[in-house]
C-alpha cells in the first residue's frame, strides 16, 4: 500500500519522459496527456481517502528504515496539496488544448508540463530536506524551458533573472541544509524535528533557519526578495503564467509551513514574530505594485504578494485556527490565481493589448468571460461567501487572538486594495464603450477551464462546512510535531 | 585540513558572488558555476574530513568516511552541471535576440 505515495510524482515523471518522442504529433499527446492527467487525479483522490480513512503512508525506498534512506511521506497536509495541484493540473490541460500551438508542442511542452507537476507533487511528498531540494530543482528545471517556449526577445530578458535568481536562492539551500547536517547529523525531517527539539534550539540553529527562511521567501516571492517575480511570470504563454502563479511559489510557502512547524518551531518569538512583519510589509508592497501598473497580466502577478503575505501572516502567528487558515488560503489560492492568470491571457488575446487604457467595452463581445472576470475578482478580494473569505477570516481571527492587531488590520486593508486593483480591470476592460475591435475571438476550452477553477473556488467557500474538518485535522497534526516525527521513525 | 578546505570554500564563495554583480552576463554565469563548487566543497567539509578510510558502516569498522556528504555532492554536482550548461546556452540565446550581454540594458517595461 505504500508504493502509492510514489505515483503521484511516478506517473507524471514516466508519461512526461514518454511524450518526448511524440513532439511532432499533437492530437496524440494531447490525448495521452488527458489519460494522465486522469489517471493521476484518480491516484490523488483514491491516496487522500486512504490517508485521511488509515493515517499517513510512508514510503521507505529501498527498504532503508527511516532516518537513514530517503523516505517519502503523505500525511494529511501533503495529500490536500496533491490534490489541489491534480485538479489544477486538470483544468491546465483543458486549457491546454487551444492555447497550446503546435509550436509550443514541438518544443516539447507537455513533457515540461509533467516534468513540472512531478517535481511539485515530489516536493510535497518528501520526507528529508535534501530531497526537497532535489525536487526543486527538478520543478525548477521544468520551469525554466517553460518559461522561455515561444522564444521572444522579452521572454529571455527576463528568463534570466528568474533564473539567476532561483539558482542563487538554490545553491544557498544546498549551503543551508550542509549546515544543518554538521549541527544535527542529519537530512530527514523528522530527525531534525526530533533532535532541533533536544537542544531547544539554539542560537546557530536559528541562524539556520532564518537562512532557510530566505531560501524558500526567495521561491516565495516575500517582501525584499520578489523582484523577479512579476515580469517573469508575465512574459510566456498564459498557461504557463497560471502554472506558475498556482503552483512555483506556493512549493515556498508549504516548505516553510513544514520547517517552521515541524523542526523551528521552538523559538516562536524571535522567528515567528519577524515572519508576521514580513507578512504585513509583502502585504502592503505587493498593492502598491498591483495598483501602480496598467499592464492587466502585471497586475495579477504582483497579486501574488499579498495572497503569499496572508499565508506567512498564520505561520507566524502559529495557532491551529491560523494555520488551518493558511492551509485553507493556500489551495484557495492555488484554484483563483490560476483562473485569472488564465483569463488574463484570454482577455488579452481578446484585446490584442495588455494594456488597461486601450481595452474597454468587452462585455458586448464578450459577457460570459466578464462577468467570470468579475466573480473571479471578489473570490480573490475575499468577499463572502466565497473562498477567499474562509481563509481570511480564519487566518485574521487566529492573528487577533494573538493580539497581532496591526497586521490583522493590514490584512483587511490590503483586501480592500486587492479588490479596487482588480475590479479596475473589470471597469477598464469591459465597461464603456467599445474602443477597437476584438482581435480573437474568445477561445471556449480556456473559458470552460477557469469556469471549473471559478466553480471549485466557490464550492469551497459555499461548503466551507464539508471541506473545513479535513484542513483542521491537517492543521491540528502540524501544530504537534510529535506525531510526525512518530510515525517516521515508528517510536 | 578542514580549515584549508574551509578556506577555499570560502575563497570560491567569495569570488562567485564578485562575478555575480559584474554587468557581463557571461562573468555573471561564471560566476554561478564557481559559487555552486563552494557549496560542493563546504558539504565535503561539514561532514568531516577523513582521509583514507572506507565510506561504509559494518560491524567491527571502527573508523569510516560519512558516506552521506559524498551522495549529497554527487547530486548537487549533477544538477549545477545541468544549470550551467542551460544557463550558457540562455546567455547566447539572450545576447542574440536582445543583441546585449549587459545586465543593465537587460530592462525595460515595454509592452508586448
Amino acid at each position: 500500500m505504500s508504493n502509492l505515495v510514489f505515483l503521484p510524482i511516478f506517473i507524471p515523471l514516466f508519461f512526461g519522459a514518454l511524450l518526448v518522442f511524440f513532439n511532432k504529433k499533437q492530437k496524440v499527446t494531447v490525448n495521452i496527456s488527458f489519460l494522465v492527467v486522469l489517471l493521476s487525479l484518480g491516484v490523488s483522490i483514491f491516496l487522500s481517502y486512504h490517508v485521511f480513512s488509515y493515517g499517513p503512508l510512508i514510503l521507505e525506498t529501498g527498504d532503508w528504515k527511516a532516518p537513514y534512506g530517503i523516505i517519502l511521506v503523505a500525511d494529511k497536509l501533503s495529500v490536500i496539496m496533491i490534490l489541489a495541484v491534480n485538479v489544477i493540473t486538470l483544468t491546465a490541460a483543458i486549457f491546454a488544448l487551444s492555447s497550446v500551438t503546435e509550436k509550443m508542442v514541438q518544443h516539447y511542452f507537455y513533457p515540461l508540463f509533467f516534468l513540472l507537476i512531478a517535481g511539485v507533487s515530489g516536493a510535497f511528498l518528501t520526507g528529508d530536506l535534501f530531497n526537497l531540494f532535489v525536487f526543486f530543482e527538478v520543478l525548477l528545471m521544468a520551469s525554466y524551458g517553460l518559461i522561455i517556449i515561444g522564444g521572444s526577445k522579452h521572454q529571455f530578458r527576463e528568463s534570466v533573472k528568474y533564473i539567476l535568481l532561483n539558482l542563487f536562492s538554490s545553491i544557498l539551500f544546498v549551503t543551508t541544509v550542509a549546515f544543518l547536517y554538521s549541527v544535527t547529523g542529519t537530512v530527514n525531517m523528522a530527525q531534525l524535528g526530533e533532535r532541533v527539539g533536544q537542544v531547544e534550539q539554539q542560537g546557530i540553529l536559528t541562524g539556520i533557519g532564518i537562512l532557510l527562511f530566505i531560501v524558500f521567501a526567495t521561491k516565495g516571492a516575500l517582501f525584499p526578495l520578489y523582484f523577479w517575480l512579476p515580469k517573469s511570470y508575465i512574459v510566456p504563454s498564459p498557461i504557463v503564467s497560471g502554472l506558475f502563479g498556482a503552483l512555483l511559489t506556493k512549493v515556498g510557502v508549504y516548505s516553510m509551513l513544514r520547517v517552521f512547524t515541524l523542526i523551528f518551531s521552538h523559538k516562536l518569538e524571535l522567528t515567528h514574530t519577524f515572519f508576521i512583519w514580513i507578512a504585513a510589509i509583502t502585504m502592503i508592497i505587493g498593492v502598491i505594485g498591483a495598483l501602480s501598473t496598467s499592464n492587466v497580466k502585471l497586475i495579477i502577478a504582483y497579486n501574488i504578494m499579498p495572497a503569499i503575505g496572508f499565508m506567512l501572516l498564520g505561520i507566524g502567528t502559529f495557532s491551529a485556527e491560523s494555520l488551518a487558515g493558511t492551509i485553507y488560503y493556500l489551495v484557495h489560492d492555488m484554484a483563483i490565481k490560476s483562473a485569472l492568470f488564465f483569463l488574463a491571457g484570454l482577455l488579452v488575446w481578446h484585446a490584442g493589448t495588455s494594456n488597461l487604457k486601450k481595452m474597454g467595452g468587452y462585455i458586448k463581445t464578450a459577457p460570459f468571460m466578464g462577468w467570470m472576470f468579475f466573480i473571479a475578482s471578489l473570490i480573490l478580494a475575499g468577499i463572502p461567501p466565497f473562498s477567499g473569505f474562509i481563509g481570511k477570516y480564519l487566518l485574521l481571527r487566529g492573528a487577533m487572538d494573538e493580539e497581532h492587531y496591526i497586521a490583522a488590520g493590514i490584512g483587511l486593508l490590503s483586501s480592500l486594495l486587492i479588490l479596487f486593483s482588480v475590479i479596475r480591470i473589470f471597469i477598464g476592460a469591459f465597461w464603456g464603450e467599445l474602443k477597437e475591435e476584438p482581435k480573437q475571438a474568445v477561445k471556449t476550452s480556456g473559458l470552460a477551464a477557469s469556469a471549473v477553477l471559478i466553480a471549485i473556488s466557490i464550492l469551497l467557500g459555499v461548503g466551507a462546512e464539508w471541506f473545513y474538518p479535513y484542513v483542521q485535522a491537517a492543521a491540528d497534526s502540524l501544530i504537534d510535531p510529535q506525531i510526525y516525527i512518530d510515525y517516521v521513525l515508528k517510536e | 585540513m578542514e580549515i584549508l578546505m574551509s578556506i577555499l570554500a570560502g575563497t570560491l564563495f567569495a569570488a562567485g558572488v564578485y562575478l555575480i554583480l559584474q554587468k557581463q552576463l557571461l562573468k555573471i554565469v561564471l560566476g554561478t558555476a564557481l559559487l555552486s563548487h563552494g557549496a560542493h566543497l563546504f558539504i565535503l567539509t561539514m561532514g568531516k574530513l577523513n582521509r583514507g578510510k572506507p565510506p561504509i558502516l559494518l560491524e567491527g569498522v571502527k573508523n569510516y568516511t560519512d558516506p552521506l556528504p559524498q551522495a549529497l555532492i554527487l547530486t548537487s554536482i549533477v544538477i549545477s552541471f545541468g544549470v550551467t550548461s542551460f544557463l550558457l546556452v540562455l546567455a547566447y540565446r539572450t545576447y542574440q535576440s536582445n543583441k546585449t550581454d549587459m545586465m543593465d540594458q537587460l530592462r525595460g517595461t515595454d509592452d508586448e
